[in-house]
C-alpha cells in the first residue's frame, strides 16, 4: 500500500472528527484532494488558492536569500568597513555572509512560521473549517519587513496579535480588512518602537554594541535623508548600491532590482495586480515631483528638517526603503486592497502617493508605505462602492431611459389601489 | 437592424471528443421520463394516474401555478411510474413506450394571420410552452407577462457544445412557422444571433433581428448577447428560447402533432466515437452512448454541456431542453504535489507554472476533479476577464451569499441566469459554486419581489 491509499484511509478516519482540519491541511500539502465537482460547472481550472500562495512565496524566495546575505554583508562591513573595490562574489555572496544571515534570519522564518500557522490550525479546529492559506504569504512577509535583530518574542506576541486580532477576528483569510503582515507590522513598531527605528536596529549586533567600544551603526539611507547628512550619504553609498541592495534596511526590502523581479513574475503570472502597481509607482512619482518641485520654487529653506527629503531626486524614492517592497508584494494583497479594476487604479495612486508624503513628513521614522497601505486597506472598501455606484448609476440610466411595456398585473396593481382608497 | 457583437472576454474550454458531424438514429427507448428538475420552479399537478395509457403530446401534469401551462408525454404508452422524493415531491414521470407511437393531434391554425392569445393558448396546452424561458430569474416564461424581446441563440460556444448549424440544417419552414408565431407574443423584437461565418438556417427566416457573434464563450450564451443588444431594465422581462426547441414548437404548429424527436451531440474524451444522435426528448441515455461506446469505467455523464450541464447516469433520461450529452472521466484521485508542480495538461487562467497560455487552441481532456478546495473568495479581478457582462460579477455574487435584495437587484440579478457565471465558476482559485450562489440569489428575488 503506497502512501497514497495510507493517507487516504487515514482521511477517512479523520473525517467528522475535530481534528480532521489539521489532518487535511497536510494531507492537501502532498497530494491535492480527490474532491469532485458536485455543482455547477463539472470541470475547473487547475488554479486553486494554495498554487497561488506558492506563487507569491516563489517571488519572495529571491529578496529572503539576498537578505541573508545581506546581513552577513552589512555586520561584517560595519566591523570592517566596507569594501573599497567590492565584487559580489568576493565581498557578498560568501559563506561567512550566508552563515550569519542563516542563524539571524531563518529564525525569523520559523518563528513567524511557527506561531503563525500554529494559530490557524487551532482557529481552524475550532471553528470547523479548513486551514486556509493566506497565512503561508504573511509568514514569509514579515521576517522581511523587520529589523534583522529582531528579537523573536517580540516577533512571536506581534504575529500573534496581527493573526488574531489583525485577521481571525474577523473571520480568517479573506475576511480581513487590514493587511495582516503589515498589521504585524504596526504592532511591533508601535510596541517597541526602540527596536524598529534608529540607526542601531538595521545590522546584526548593532544594538547590543551601542555604547562598547566596538559600536556599530547602519544608518538607512532615509535616516541620512531624514538628517539632512545627503553629502554623508552619497559619500557611502552610490546609486547602484542603492537600487541593488546592499544597504542596511529591512531584512528582505533593500534590494529594488530583485523586488522589481519578483514583481514582473507576479505581473506575468497574473497572480498580482498590475495595476496597483503601475499605479502606485505613478503616485509615489508624482508626489515626489511636487516635493522636488517645492524645492526648486525654494518655498522651503535648507535648514528645514525636511529638506533633505523633500530635495531627494522623485524617482529614487522607489529604490530606497520599503516603498518597492511594499508596492509589489502588499498593496497588491487581494484581500486588503481595491477590488474593482477601476478602484485598484485609484487605491494604487493613494498608496504611492501618501506613502512618500509619510516619509517627507515624519523625519523620525522616515517610511510610510506600510502606514500608507493600512490607510489605504481602510479606505479600499470606499473606492469600490464608489466605482460600483457607477455601475448602478449607469443602470438606473438605462432604466429611465427604457419605456416598460405594460403588463397586465400593472393594471390589476392599479384597480386595488384605487380600491384601497 | 442588425448589430454585430464582438467578445473579447472570455474562454474557450477545448477539449477533446468534439462529436463527429455524422448522425445516427438511436435504438428506441423502451422507457422515458420527464425529470422534474428541467422545470425549475414549477410544482407539477398530475392530470394521469399510473397505469393509464397517454399519447405522445398528451398533457401529463400541469403547473400548480398555472393550470394552462401544460406538460406533455414525449411519447405514446402507458405511465409507468411517478418517481417520489421527500414529502411525496415529484421528481419524474416515466412512460413505457408503445411500440406503434400514436399522437395527440390538435387543430393546425394559420400561423400569420392568427392572435397573440390563439397563438399563446395552443403553445401552452401543446406543451411546447416550456421552452420559453424568461428573464428575469431564468425560469419557465410567465404568459401573462409581455415580454419587451425575444432572443434566441444559434452559435454554441460553450465546450463539446452541438453545433446548431449542423442540427438545425433542414429545418428552415419549422424554424420559420415558430418565429412568425413567437413574434406574435411581442410587440418588441426577436433578436436571432449566429456565429459569424455560419451557414445557419435561422439566419434567412424573416421577422428577425440578425446578429452576427464572434469571440470566445460566453459570446454563444444568450445572456451575453442580451447585455449587449439590449440589456433588460428592471420591471422588463425578455424571453429565450433555444434553437432545438424552436424546431419542436414549429413542427406543432405546422401538422399540430408534439414529436419529441431532436438531434443530440454526444460528446466527451470518455466517448469512444463521439457523435450526433436523432432520439426523443426524455429518452434513456445508454440507448445511444453504448452505440459509440465508453473508454472509462468511472466516467461523468453529464445532460449538457461541462459548464452548465446536470449530472445524470447511463439509466438516466435526455434532459428537456438540452442538445447535447457530455461523457468525461472522474477525477475522484489524489495527485502528488499537485498544487506547486508545473501544469501541462489542464486549463488554466493565470500563469502560475500552468501553460496553458501557450497554446490557446490544444484540446484537453479535463476530469471532473475540482483541482483544489473551498475557499472564502480571495484574489480579485480574475472573473471580470471571462465575463462580458457589463456587471460586476465578484460583487453580485457577494450581495446573493448575505441576501443583500437592494443590492441584488442594484448590481443587475435580474439580467444574469446562473449559466452567465459558469466560466467565472470555472476558473474561480476559491472554488465558489457561483451557479448555485446565483440560482439561490434569483430565486429569493423571485420569492421576495417576484
Amino acid at each position: 500500500m503506497g502512501m497514497k491509499e495510507k493517507l487516504h484511509q487515514l482521511k477517512l478516519k479523520y473525517q467528522d472528527k475535530k481534528m480532521a482540519p489539521a489532518f487535511n491541511a497536510i494531507h492537501t500539502f502532498l497530494y491535492s484532494p480527490n474532491e469532485t465537482t458536485h455543482s455547477g460547472s463539472h470541470v475547473r481550472a487547475v488554479d486553486d488558492l494554495k498554487r497561488t500562495m506558492n506563487t507569491v512565496i516563489m517571488a519572495l524566495v529571491p529578496c529572503l536569500l539576498f537578505g541573508i546575505f545581506n546581513a552577513g554583508y552589512q555586520h561584517y562591513s560595519a566591523i570592517n568597513g566596507f569594501p573599497t573595490d567590492f565584487s559580489l562574489m568576493e565581498h557578498f555572496i560568501t559563506w561567512d555572509n550566508f552563515w550569519l544571515g542563516a542563524i539571524t534570519v531563518l529564525p525569523l522564518v520559523v518563528v513567524s512560521y511557527g506561531v503563525g500557522l500554529l494559530i490557524e490550525f487551532i482557529f481552524a479546529v475550532i471553528k470547523g473549517h479548513e486551514v486556509e492559506e493566506g497565512y503561508l504569504v504573511t509568514g514569509m512577509l514579515v521576517p522581511l519587513i523587520i529589523p534583522v535583530d529582531t528579537p523573536l518574542w517580540m516577533l512571536a506576541v506581534a504575529v500573534a496579535f496581527g493573526v488574531v486580532i489583525g485577521k481571525e477576528v474577523f473571520g480568517g483569510t479573506g475576511m480581513n480588512i487590514l493587511n495582516p503582515a503589515l498589521t504585524i507590522r504596526a504592532f511591533l513598531f508601535f510596541a517597541y518602537p526602540t527596536w524598529m527605528s534608529g540607526d542601531k536596529v538595521w545590522v546584526h549586533e548593532g544594538v547590543q554594541r551601542a555604547g562598547t567600544a566596538d559600536a556599530i551603526s547602519g544608518e538607512t539611507i532615509l535616516g541620512y535623508l531624514a538628517q539632512g547628512n545627503t553629502e554623508a550619504l552619497y559619500a557611502k553609498y552610490n546609486l547602484s548600491e542603492m537600487f541593488f541592495g546592499f544597504i542596511p534596511g529591512s531584512v528582505g526590502e533593500t534590494s529594488t532590482f530583485l523586488i522589481l523581479l519578483g514583481g514582473l513574475f507576479l505581473v506575468f503570472t497574473k497572480i498580482a495586480s498590475w495595476r496597483i502597481m503601475a499605479s502606485a509607482v505613478a503616485g509615489s512619482l508624482v508626489m515626489g515631483l511636487i516635493f522636488n518641485g517645492i524645492v526648486d520654487a525654494g518655498w522651503i529653506p535648507e535648514y528645514s528638517k525636511f529638506y533633505g527629503l523633500m530635495q531627494f531626486d522623485f524617482w529614487k524614492h522607489l529604490i530606497v526603503g520599503g516603498l518597492a517592497f511594499g508596492i509589489v508584494y502588499m498593496a497588491t494583497d487581494p484581500v486588503t486592497g481595491s477590488q474593482t479594476n477601476k478602484g485598484k487604479w485609484i487605491y494604487g495612486f493613494l498608496i504611492g502617493f501618501i506613502s512618500v508624503m509619510i516619509r517627507v513628513f515624519n523625519p523620525g521614522y522616515p517610511e510610510g508605505v506600510f502606514l500608507a497601505i493600512l490607510l489605504m486597506n481602510v479606505f479600499a472598501p470606499t473606492i469600490d462602492h464608489y466605482v460600483v455606484q457607477g455601475n448602478v448609476r449607469r443602470r438606473m440610466k438605462r432604466l429611465k431611459n427604457a419605456t416598460i411595456l405594460p403588463k397586465p398585473s400593472d393594471g390589476k396593481a392599479e384597480e386595488l389601489k384605487v380600491e384601497t382608497v | 437592424m442588425s448589430k454585430d457583437i464582438r467578445i473579447k472576454k472570455g474562454l474557450n474550454i477545448n477539449l477533446v471528443g468534439a462529436a463527429e458531424q455524422t448522425t445516427s438514429k438511436a435504438v428506441l427507448s423502451n422507457v422515458y421520463a420527464l425529470n422534474l428538475n428541467d422545470f425549475h420552479g414549477i410544482t407539477p399537478k398530475m392530470l394521469v394516474k399510473e397505469g393509464v395509457e397517454v399519447k405522445a403530446g398528451e398533457p401529463l401534469f400541469y403547473s400548480k401555478n398555472l393550470e394552462e401551462m401544460k406538460f406533455v408525454s414525449p411519447v405514446s404508452g402507458e405511465l409507468v411510474e411517478i418517481v417520489r422524493g421527500a414529502r411525496r415531491r415529484i421528481l419524474a414521470v416515466k412512460i413505457l413506450a408503445d411500440k406503434e407511437q400514436s399522437y395527440h393531434t390538435s387543430k393546425t391554425f394559420d400561423v400569420e394571420t392568427a392572435s397573440a392569445d390563439a397563438v399563446r393558448t395552443a403553445l401552452l396546452s401543446s406543451g411546447c410552452w416550456p421552452f420559453l424561458k424568461q428573464r428575469p430569474y431564468d425560469i419557465i416564461a410567465n404568459p401573462d407577462a409581455t415580454p419587451k424581446a425575444i432572443f434566441i441563440s444559434a452559435y454554441g460556444t460553450a465546450p463539446l457544445a452541438a453545433d446548431m448549424d449542423y442540427i438545425l440544417k433542414g429545418k428552415e419552414q419549422e424554424l420559420q412557422v415558430a418565429i412568425t408565431a413567437l413574434g406574435k407574443l411581442t410587440p418588441g423584437k426577436i433578436h436571432v444571433s449566429v456565429g459569424k461565418g455560419s451557414n445557419s438556417p435561422l439566419a434567412s427566416t424573416t421577422g428577425i433581428n440578425l446578429h452576427k457573434v464572434s469571440g470566445p464563450h460566453p459570446a454563444g450564451l444568450v445572456g451575453t448577447q442580451i447585455n449587449k443588444i439590449d440589456p433588460i431594465n428592471k420591471g422588463e422581462m425578455v424571453w429565450t428560447i433555444s434553437p432545438q426547441d424552436l424546431v419542436i414548437m414549429g413542427e406543432f404548429l405546422l401538422t399540430g402533432k408534439f414529436n419529441a424527436e431532436r438531434t443530440i451531440a454526444l460528446a466527451g474524451s470518455s466517448v469512444k466515437t463521439p457523435k450526433y444522435y436523432t432520439t426523443k426528448i426524455g429518452a434513456e441515455i445508454s440507448t445511444f452512448l453504448y452505440a459509440s461506446g465508453v473508454k472509462e469505467e468511472k466516467f461523468r455523464l453529464i445532460n449538457g454541456d461541462v459548464l452548465t450541464g446536470s449530472r445524470t447516469t447511463p439509466d438516466g433520461h435526455l434532459g428537456y431542453y438540452n442538445a447535447t450529452v457530455t461523457a468525461i472521466p472522474e477525477g475522484d484521485d489524489y495527485e502528488f504535489f499537485g498544487w506547486n508542480k508545473p501544469v501541462f495538461n489542464k486549463i488554466s487562467s493565470t500563469r502560475a507554472l500552468t501553460f496553458s497560455w501557450l497554446n490557446k487552441n490544444k484540446k484537453y481532456d479535463l476530469d471532473t476533479n475540482t483541482n483544489g478546495e473551498h475557499r472564502a473568495f480571495v484574489v480579485t479581478g480574475r472573473y471580470e476577464e471571462v465575463f462580458p457582462l457589463d456587471i460586476y460579477p465578484l460583487q453580485l455574487l457577494k450581495a446573493c451569499m448575505v441576501k443583500d435584495l437592494d443590492e441584488m437587484e442594484q448590481l443587475g440579478l435580474y439580467e444574469v441566469a446562473p449559466e452567465d457565471f459558469a466560466l467565472t465558476e470555472f476558473i474561480c482559485i476559491s472554488k465558489q459554486p457561483h451557479q448555485q450562489i446565483i440560482r439561490e440569489g434569483l430565486d429569493l428575488m423571485y420569492k421576495e419581489i417576484g
